[in-house]
């Protein structure tokens, strides 16, 4: 099998985050950011997965709401950050990465994410949310998250993308 | 209200829709990284060796801080959920409290019906098939979109990339097949 196509999303790292003592502390702001966003998950119940059957069913405007709101104050903030071409704390310059412009794939992955999401009720933040929050079998979900990511890593170039 | 009821009880959207959002810049600042969950479980393949080129890179470069991410949302449940449980039942709509009852899931208070997603649940052989089975097609779909709620829906959304609208709309027709069309078939009965 040949190596895939420039793959942006293992591109060469960047300078912060290596094996070192100081890269290993440098991963603190990382965990602390998604102690907030899982606290974040918690609170607001998009975790449950009740919220994402009211989703489904259109009987609920929470999760539109928290979703809706969410995209508006971080496309607000992307603009902002692409106008001032701000940098990061490091110093480095903020890439906006576009994804790939072909269509199977975001077609058939999406359907089949959405068939999961609607069957355990989590994505993957709100699986690691529910094992932290005491819902240990959300832990044999996780499981089953990572042998499906495994078999599209060895399917993938059997797969229709394009 | 003091400090302790708001960290405990239910906050409503426009609280943390927003703050959900400010996750975007806030990563984008600490280290031009892009908000997405989902990569983490790639990066956590990748630390087993294999000949498998998708994971042949340096996770710890690479992924080090998704992983991180994904260890501190872990934390944040169990800030949230535990040290500051919310001591009421969770609330759920009239309609999907009675669209599910004729499914034979109950309302129990939980975030996840008992029936489905406790280690009691686990003695039914059918529950490790859902519970496995739906998180594979998380974890594969996932991959294959090349992101998830946190990759495509709010950061590939907040920059604008088509590819993402379409990937968000294909999460959506399959929750709603799931939901209305596959869902009765397989929690149908006694669940």
């Amino acid at each position: 099998m040949d190596a895939p196509r420039r793959d942006p999303a293992t591109a060469a790292p960047r300078s912060d985050a290596g094996t070192s003592a100081r890269g290993w502390i440098g991963l603190l702001p990382y965990l602390l950011a998604g102690t907030l966003f899982g606290f974040i998950a918690v609170r607001s119940e998009i975790i449950a997965w009740y919220r994402i059957q009211e989703m489904f069913r259109f009987q609920s405007f929470h999760m539109y709401g928290v979703i809706g709101s969410a995209v508006l104050v971080g496309a607000l903030a992307v603009w902002i950050l692409k106008r001032t071409k701000a940098r990061s704390w490091s110093g480095q310059p903020i890439h906006f990465p576009d994804k790939e412009r072909t269509w199977t794939r975001y077609v058939l992955g999406g359907a089949a994410f959405g068939l999961g999401w609607g069957l355990v009720g989590a994505c993957p933040g709100p699986i690691y949310a529910l094992i932290g929050a005491g819902l240990p079998a959300f832990g044999v979900v996780l499981v089953g998250a990572l042998l499906g990511t495994w078999t599209y890593g060895a399917l993938q170039h059997r797969l229709p993308h394009g | 209200m003091g400090i302790f009821d708001a960290l405990s009880s239910p906050w409503p959207w426009y609280v943390a829709g927003p703050l959900i959002g400010l996750t975007v810049p806030l990563l984008l600042l600490l280290g031009d990284r892009w908000f997405g969950v989902s990569s983490s479980l790639r990066h956590a393949c990748a630390i087993i060796p294999s000949r498998i080129p998708f994971f042949r890179y340096d996770w710890r470069a690479v992924g080090g801080w998704n992983l991180a991410f994904a260890l501190g949302i872990v934390v944040g449940g169990f800030v949230g959920g535990v040290l500051f449980a919310n001591p009421e039942p969770l609330q759920v709509a009239a309609a999907t409290t009675a669209d599910l009852a004729a499914l034979g899931v109950s309302v129990d208070g939980g975030f996840a019906p008992e029936a489905l997603f406790s280690l009691a649940a686990l003695s039914d052989p059918r529950v490790w098939a859902i519970l496995l089975g739906g998180g594979f097609l998380v974890g594969f779909g996932a991959r294959y979109a090349d992101g998830c709620t946190s990759g495509h829906a709010i950061s590939g959304l907040s920059n604008l990339q088509l590819p993402s609208l379409v990937a968000v709309i294909g999460f959506f027709v399959g929750g709603l097949a799931m939901t209305h069309l596959l869902l009765p078939w397989i929690v149908g009965g006694p669940a």
